[in-house]
């Protein structure tokens, strides 16, 4: 009877460090939130989303071009990054059993260590040179990068995940290889391929240094890829260090902002991809 | 029995292939075999999965192919419809569907004349019901709804399903009870229109009045297709199949009808294991 209340006990202790733990990992999501939103609240308004900045000395204005800028840049990132990260996830998943494969493993790992700003830097050299001045498409070929290796390994760790029952049941129907996958292994793994996208596409939104001198930013409304666009997070970088204070709370504001818009696009994913099909 | 004698002649190659070959067995040889294996040989790296089988399987009838775990039936099934090659087993000698040996089709137009069910049923996660059974003409490139619409129910009322899906067509085909999943799955693999199901181990994993809805559906469906199926019950064998193969340890032990193989079998091993000595 004691030893059995003495399990109790430890039972007791453990779950409550477990949830202690719990509460210790989502806590700074929560402090960043709730502090970026108290700092920038006197510079949210419609204003921030609908004006252009105002020049050097005057207060009010907003970051409507930043805004639309950073949609350009991800989209962009998002056309060169997840067409070759998922399908260089197929590839692996289903035909990387070979050194060929394990090389291009690796390869993708080393990738997703590699700094950003050293990204940048290629990004720089293959289209802001060639180009001879600094564009939208540059910076999202910076930010494509940054997403390849995110969504290959996520790709085809997901692809991996799908039992090897469903592959053996198409290809039992005399259904092509090449379909099996695309049409019956991909949209099984396609949940977990979306975490891995919405991973990347996260990473990337919130990326500063590569797109300082491949996109630069841009005080002016630009839709243009082929000339240098502004973002939220170069914004946030150049208001944060100026010396106005009407600046530095813009910057607190698109900060938020910018969480804010990663947590609304993290949840429309989830309801997207959550499927016509309850998952058993 | 001049007649039985011409037959024996005829049939002396093939006799020498296979282990104890009965009578009856011979003439019905002569009748129409829809596969013909000779001479087997399965590998999976450097395991001998498979050690020279030779068997016939007739049209419109079903073989059950009985046997420990690990005797290579399930390797014998898969080398009919050149599923083991997706598992990375090769295989050595000849099986002829129809005159032509197998080796000569493309596997994925062997794959619609010889379907497949496995032991575990496996509807397609993300499709409902009705996409289930439509995916393998659909996914083939049958494009026009009328036709697509008709085989699919075609293809459920022969899996005897119709009746409890009929309202549910566009529910996920896992909502299922295990017993329905297989016979979608059983749908599934009709849909296409194949001459041959092999079926690998299909009720193992169902409730004995789902195995039984399963053994009923099979009776029904040699009118139709030519049947193989691996089982591990042997009762099973018993009461579904025609001609009952006995593997072990990758040989063919015995092959003949099923009532005179479970009655009067020819072979020590066969009368062991059939009657529960080991296995």
């Amino acid at each position: 009877m004691n030893s059995f209340r003495w399990r109790k006990i430890k039972s007791g202790i453990a779950t409550s460090l477990a949830a202690l733990c719990v509460l210790l990992a989502v806590a700074p999501l929560f402090m960043i939130f709730f502090y970026t939103l108290f700092q920038g609240i006197s510079a949210l308004n419609l204003d921030f989303f609908t004006q252009m900045p105002k020049p050097v000395g005057e207060t009010g204005g907003g970051m409507a071009n930043a805004l639309v800028g950073s949609g350009i840049l991800v989209g962009l990132g998002s056309l060169f990054g997840l067409p070759i990260g998922i399908l260089a996830g197929i590839y692996l998943a289903e035909y990387g059993d070979n050194p060929f494969g394990s090389i291009v493993r690796f390869l993708t790992d080393v990738l997703s260590g590699v700094p950003s700003i050293v990204v940048g830097v290629v990004a720089y050299i293959i289209v802001v040179l060639p180009m001879k001045h600094f564009s939208a498409l540059a910076g999202g070929v910076a930010l494509g990068i940054l997403m390849i290796p995110t969504v290959t390994r996520t790709s085809e760790e997901m692809i991996r995940l799908v039992p090897h029952y469903y592959r053996e049941a198409g290809l039992a129907l005399g259904i092509p290889q090449w379909k099996t996958t695309l049409r019956i292994i991909l949209p099984t793994a396609m949940k977990g391929i979306a975490t891995g996208i919405l991973l990347a596409i996260a990473r990337a939104a919130g990326e500063t240094a590569p797109l300082l001198f491949t996109a630069l930013g841009n005080r002016f409304w630009s839709t243009s890829i082929g000339q240098p666009i502004a973002s939220l997070t170069v914004f946030i970088y150049d208001y944060a260090k100026s010396p106005f204070e009407d600046w530095i709370r813009q910057a607190w504001a698109a900060a938020f902002v910018l969480i804010a818009m990663i947590f609304l696009l993290n949840l429309i994913f989830r309801i997207v991809t959550r499927g016509r099909y309850a998952e058993r | 029995m001049p007649n039985a004698d011409v037959a024996r002649a005829t049939t002396s190659v093939t006799l020498k292939a296979m282990p104890s070959i009965r009578e009856e067995h011979i003439l019905t040889t002569i009748s129409d075999p829809k596969i013909i294996t000779r001479g087997v040989n399965a590998y999976f790296g450097k395991i001998h999965a498979l050690k020279g089988i030779s068997l016939d399987i007739y049209s419109h009838r079903v073989v059950a192919i009985i046997g420990p775990s690990g005797c290579g039936k399930s390797t014998f099934l898969r080398c009919l419809n050149r599923m083991h090659e997706v598992a990375g087993g090769t295989m050595k000698g000849e099986i002829i569907l129809d005159d032509e040996n197998i080796m000569k089709y493309d596997p994925v137009q062997l794959r619609r004349r010889v379907g497949m069910v496995f032991q575990k049923p496996n509807p397609f996660p993300t499709m409902s019901i009705f996409d289930n059974v439509a995916a393998g003409l659909r996914l083939n490139g049958t494009r026009d709804k009328k036709t697509v619409a008709e085989a699919v129910e075609q293809s459920l009322r022969r899996a005897a399903l119709w009746d409890e899906v009929k309202d549910l067509l566009q529910n996920s085909g896992v909502s299922l009870s295990g017993g329905q999943q297989q016979r979608l799955c059983i749908a599934r693999a009709l849909a296409v229109n194949p001459e041959v199901i092999l079926m690998d181990e299909p009720a193992s994993a169902l409730d004995p009045i789902s195995t039984a809805k399963i053994e009923e559906l099979i009776f029904e469906l040699k009118s139709k297709y030519t049947i193989a199926i691996v089982t591990h019950n042997m009762q099973q064998a018993a009461r579904v199949s025609d001609f009952t193969a006995f593997f072990y340890l990758g040989q063919l032990i015995e092959f003949g009808k099923t009532k005179s193989l479970f009655t009067t079998p020819q072979e020590r091993q066969t009368e062991d294991y059939i009657t529960g000595r080991f296995g």
